[in-house]
């Protein structure tokens, strides 16, 4: 334990390296640059509250702060989950060459696309006074789900990591659950407006649909749902436990399939 | 007697192949319902153990497939051996594939600052080395360059540059002694040999036996993964040349 924080604290430079090399480079080649985080989601969120709102008549005047709201934690957490999955295999070159402690790929890849989360939130500021939300005290609850959301993508990325070095094709596998998870996550629909009957439990089994409802609550002035919130945090330090846990165990296989 | 600063126990290293190499998921269940998923056991080392004192220069000796690289990459902690055990006191260097750890879309100058992390440096340090990094490589303008455009000459400049900033312990080196162009790699084996000067404990894979008789004092050679001889690098070169010699 103590040799393995050691080791963190010897290697931390290199975790900001990574971190920064990843944005940096991110923005170097789209001519847009930073301006794509910020129009990529208010693009989606036209479209969205276009069919949505306006073709099926749903949702009110804050309907499109709500569909930006899902939409922006669903895209960070399809997008890092997908690059930490990619990770290892990725930096394949580097890892056969030098020991570097191997967690440090997913961990900054997951940091980098949060630095760039934490930057498309600006359109969401925007949209809040655009769209006249009153800013109460409880915007300050939005720090916890954004932190479990932090947790649970590390976790669920190091296990798609550690499985993709041993599966070339999890992408493929991994694309169509996370198109499960993006409709179980009510973005673009209130759940009370479907007819769930019983069926309320596929709910409770998405732990990002659990974060999207509290962050919610924080922007919208609720308090907080405090069954969704202990239910995320299992979720989220679960998956990390098992995340741990399991890249630990395979990580000495990696270079021999990498 | 100098104080040992590498000690290797008992080391094995096993590699599982699969007679076909199943790396994704619906080969995998395919191979697996048909039960076709066979290994193959191949021990690249087998109960390899030597130890190196403070300033021994140690030559590695084999064919391909030996289980040279397999040892270096260990001892560099690249690989973790399957059993066994290895002990290191002090820094180790490894000049293995130069410029490996470069990203191709970043600048000489940032490169340094990341693969200075890779090798496990502070930023405050290699601040301070900077200016003789670039210095040394020779690089002049192109530093501000991306690598991608740089010829691998350059690169290899670059790498052994940054490598070699420290003052290692331990050097571990794979015929890297052929880089870049006739000046740098007289330049660089001077670099080396002032290290080897001041004392450092060097390992050394190469499959010239002159190469390993001109740098090194001692000797072993792998066969098979095992270590079938050890001393000094003229009784075990000539046992080598010996050996190759033979029909």
């Amino acid at each position: 334990m103590k040799n393995a924080w050691n080791n963190f604290i010897k290697y931390r430079f290199l975790l900001v390296e990574l971190v920064k090399k990843d944005i940096k480079l991110k923005y170097r080649r789209s001519y847009l640059g930073i301006l794509w985080t910020l129009l990529e989601p208010l693009l989606t969120t036209a479209v969205l509250t276009i069919i949505f709102g306006k073709f099926l008549g749903k949702g009110g005047r804050t309907f499109p702060v709500y569909i930006l709201t899902g939409r922006l934690l669903y895209t960070y957490f399809a997008n890092s989950t997908k690059a930490a999955m990619k990770s290892i295999r990725k930096n394949s070159g580097m890892i056969k060459k030098v020991y570097v402690p191997k967690y440090i790929y997913p961990f900054s890849t997951v940091l980098s696309n949060y630095v760039i989360f934490m930057i498309s939130m600006i359109i969401l500021f925007l949209a809040v006074i655009v769209f006249k939300i009153k800013p109460t005290w409880h915007l300050f609850q939005a720090i916890i789900p954004l932190s479990l959301l932090l947790v649970l993508v590390m976790g669920v990325g190091m296990i798609l990591a550690t499985l993709a070095v041993f599966f070339r094709d999890l992408e493929y596998l991994w694309s169509v659950v996370l198109m499960l998870i993006m409709y179980t996550s009510s973005i673009f629909y209130h759940v009370n407006d479907l007819d769930l009957g019983r069926r309320m439990w596929i709910f409770k089994l998405n732990p990002l649909y659990l974060i999207i409802v509290n962050f919610r609550n924080a922007i919208f002035g609720r308090p907080m749902d405090m069954e969704a919130l202990w239910l995320a945090a299992m979720y989220s330090f679960g998956s990390l436990l098992v995340g741990i846990i399991f890249f630990y165990k395979q990580q000495d296989k990696f270079i021999m399939n990498i | 007697m100098k104080k040992e600063v590498l000690k290797v126990e008992n080391v094995s290293m096993r590699f599982n192949l699969m007679e076909k190499k199943v790396d994704d998921l619906k080969d995998y269940v395919i191979k697996l319902i048909k039960r076709e998923l066979r290994y193959q056991e191949f021990w690249a080392l087998r109960d390899v153990s030597f130890s190196l004192r403070e300033g021994e220069r140690l030559g590695i000796l084999g064919l391909n497939g030996a289980g040279k690289s397999t040892l270096l990459k260990i001892i560099a902690g690249v690989l973790k051996a399957t059993e066994g055990k290895v002990t290191i006191k002090g820094k180790v260097v490894p000049l293995l594939e130069l410029g490996a750890g470069f990203d191709l879309q970043y600048t000489g100058a940032e490169n340094i600052y990341l693969y200075g992390a890779v090798l496990g440096y502070s930023k405050e340090f290699i601040k301070e080395k900077f200016d003789e990094i670039v210095e040394f490589s020779e690089l002049g303008d192109f530093i501000d360059v991306p690598v991608k455009n740089y010829s691998s000459g350059m690169k290899a400049r670059l790498g052994f540059s940054i490598a070699t900033i420290v003052e290692p312990e331990i050097l571990i080196l794979d015929e890297v002694l052929s880089v870049g162009d006739a000046k740098f790699r007289k330049k660089s084996e001077k670099k080396i040999k002032a290290m080897f000067d001041k004392g450092i404990t060097v390992l050394f894979v190469s499959h010239s036996i002159e190469q390993v008789r001109r740098l090194c004092d001692r000797a072993i050679i792998l066969d098979k993964g095992r270590l079938i001889a050890d001393g000094t690098v003229k009784e075990v070169s000539n046992l080598y040349e010996k050996r190759i010699n033979e029909p």
